[in-house]
């Protein structure tokens, strides 16, 4: 999901310029039936039940997500003090830290590099762990990092892995507000003095930061929630926020992981939110 | 102030030869314009003189100096661009004195001369405004106080004036005129509007297929066009193939189809059997009624095709009785008459022996 709202943001642009068009159109030509309206709720309850009871089970006076005895935020306390929780989340908030910085750098240089060269071969390279299934790449990292490597897995390896499947995506956003942009605002720049330096310094990256930004933060969001590829890169020693709510609905689906996951929902729809402030078109009315 | 030479440039795209072995001098404090068709060459020449591209053949000198080697960025040369380009997240202020700031000048010297520059395009008031929130003939002006803020030696403007609208455009032409006059830099100009070309030029250059057909004033290049391309690309007029049946006493004798025989101006290394256009300006024709212009050498019978009413002017076709057709322009001169003449009506037409000339 989160993939698709990235690649949505980097086509930002061109899509909700038609989408508006389109339902313009809508408007004057046809009346939407009740039966629309009824398909489109069951979509939305469908969407977002099950994220809504988890959220109201995490204030549920009973250790059971059964049935609804009364308001609390007894679970939260119960977090707050779970140790193994706190070092998880921790651990998460430095991978996704250090990935995303990481990655908004390198990802951000593959931006421009694909823009610049536009080779079709490089959109490929830089593209390809966005596209491949997750499984595979945390396979593939795995034994990358003991066999070729001979790392020992935790940390290390876990922000390796994130910054590896981050870079596309904020590729993506950085090229994409390239692409929207007039090329001959880079030859002015240069026609009027700039070295490549100061043309990237004062132009380039002044008009792609608003990419940047939205970039960085999608990583974040990638990396905080990422189960998959962690799971197969983390090693035995090291625990995440998304691998410790596993562990623990192996035993029992306490409330606890309840409020855990509503926490971290909230982060991740924040950033989102955040980062969708952020992407390409932002200034769109100042070009 | 300085002087540009282009010496035997070429430039080939692939199989494709864009600029095609051109020689030109454009003189120190000189409005020189590159005309032609899209493809022509024009913009190639420019991103060379700016420093974008680089000629596969031939030398660009300025003041006598190689440019080759001297990367966009360290020439001093600015460009004025067909989209502005206009940074869009700085102010009127900050793009005007971008060049300036780029060429790590003093803060005071900084100030100065990017006030004196808004000053100069009467744009001193819009400083902290964003390029946004400028309308299209705003846009030109900070545009042409960015390029000539830090002095260069040399301006380029790439279709300046193609995104304005008519009217508007015709303001900057004069603005553009005095300003070049004020500063003293040198223009290079490229369009492919040949009233602008007109109108803004001390010299131009009309190029096709990559190469230069002419170089001059603007009113030789009207009057006097060397060949049918130019004759045609500048201004409308009428061409009608020719023959030269021989060259006497400084006039050439044609054959022209539908004309008969007819007396035009020499031109130089014409022979008699040469085939080519006789040629007129249809601002040179003149109709009048049956009987009249008959002093004037040449003079035809002919009847109205067609007319177009175009307010202070109307394009009369009148097609001759031996078969050719003339197109001929006048003025609406008179008063509440919109036409002198309609469709069907039996005319004649006639210019000045001078008037015409032979073109290959």
């Amino acid at each position: 999901m989160l993939k698709q709202i990235a690649i949505r943001l980097g086509r930002q642009k061109t899509t909700t310029k038609s989408l508006v068009v389109r339902s313009a159109g809508h408007r004057l030509t046809e009346r939407r039936g009740p039966w629309l309206w009824a398909a489109g709720l069951a979509a939305y309850a469908f969407l977002y039940l099950p994220l809504t009871i988890v959220v109201a089970y995490s204030f549920n006076d009973s250790r059971l997500n059964a049935e609804w005895v009364g308001f609390t935020l007894h679970w939260y306390r119960v977090l707050l003090e779970d140790e193994d929780m706190l070092v998880a989340a921790g651990n998460s908030l430095f991978i996704a830290t250090v990935a995303s910085l990481a990655a908004t750098v390198l990802g951000t240089m593959a931006g421009i590099a694909m823009h610049r060269y536009k080779l079709k071969v490089l959109t490929f390279m830089v593209l390809a762990p966005v596209a491949m299934p997750e499984i595979l790449l945390g396979v593939s990292l795995l034994l990358f990092f003991i066999q070729v490597l001979n790392l020992t897995l935790g940390l290390l390896s876990i922000v390796l892995a994130h910054i590896t499947f981050s870079i596309g995506f904020v590729a993506v956003i950085v090229q994409a507000r390239l692409a929207a942009m007039d090329e001959s605002l880079f030859e002015a720049a240069r026609d009027l003095g700039a070295s490549p330096w100061q043309t990237f310094r004062h132009v380039t990256f002044p008009l792609i930061l608003p990419a940047v930004i939205a970039g960085g933060l999608m990583a974040f969001t990638l990396s905080i929630d990422d189960f998959v590829i962690t799971f197969f890169t983390a090693g035995v020693g090291v625990q995440t926020l998304p691998l410790r709510i596993y562990s623990m609905i192996k035993i029992a689906v306490t409330p606890e992981v309840n409020a855990v996951s509503t926490l971290l929902m909230l982060l991740t729809l924040s950033l989102t939110v955040i980062a969708s402030r952020f992407a390409p078109d932002v200034l769109k009315g100042k070009s | 102030m300085a002087r540009l030479e282009l010496k035997n440039v070429t430039r080939r795209f692939g199989d494709f030869v864009a600029v095609d072995d051109v020689s030109l001098t454009i003189e120190s404090g000189e409005f020189f314009t590159l005309l032609g068709p899209s493809g022509c060459g024009k913009t190639t020449i420019l991103r060379m003189i700016a420093g974008f591209d680089l000629p596969d053949a031939g030398q660009i000198l300025l003041d006598g100096q190689d440019l080759v080697d001297i990367p966009a960025e360290k020439r001093p040369i600015h460009t004025v661009f067909q989209s502005y380009a206009l940074f869009p997240h700085l102010t009127v202020a900050d793009n005007v004195a971008f060049p300036l700031k780029m060429a790590h000048r003093s803060r005071e010297e900084i100030r100065s001369m990017m006030q004196e520059a808004l000053e100069r395009v009467r744009l001193a008031g819009k400083a902290d405004a964003y390029p946004h929130e400028l309308s299209g003939g705003e846009k030109q002006r900070v545009a042409l106080a960015r390029g000539l803020v830090n002095r260069p030696r040399l301006l380029l403007l790439d279709e300046s004036l193609a995104a304005l609208d008519a009217k508007l455009r015709e303001e900057m032409q004069v603005e553009l005129i005095n300003l070049q006059r004020d500063v003293g830099i040198t223009f290079v100009f490229v369009t492919h509007a040949q009233v602008e070309a007109l109108a803004l030029s001390h010299r131009i250059a009309v190029m096709n297929l990559g190469r230069v057909e002419q170089v001059d004033e603007p009113s030789r290049l009207y009057g006097f066009p060397r060949n049918r391309f130019v004759a045609d690309f500048i201004g409308n007029i009428n061409m009608i193939a020719a023959q030269v049946v021989e060259s006497v006493h400084g006039h050439l004798r044609l054959t022209a189809a539908g004309l008969g025989e007819i007396v035009a101006p020499t031109l130089n290394g014409v022979t008699s059997g040469d085939k080519g256009v006789y040629a007129i300006r249809p601002e040179q024709v003149r109709i009048g009624m049956h009987g009249e212009l008959t002093e004037l050498k040449n003079h035809f019978e002919g009847t109205v095709h067609s007319l177009l009413y175009q307010g202070d002017v109307s394009v009369y076709r009148v097609r001759l009785a031996n078969g050719a057709t003339i197109e001929a322009l006048l003025p609406n001169s008179a008063p509440g008459r919109a036409e002198l003449f309609e469709a069907g009506d039996a005319v004649k037409v006639g210019w000045r022996h001078d008037a015409g000339m032979f073109l290959r």
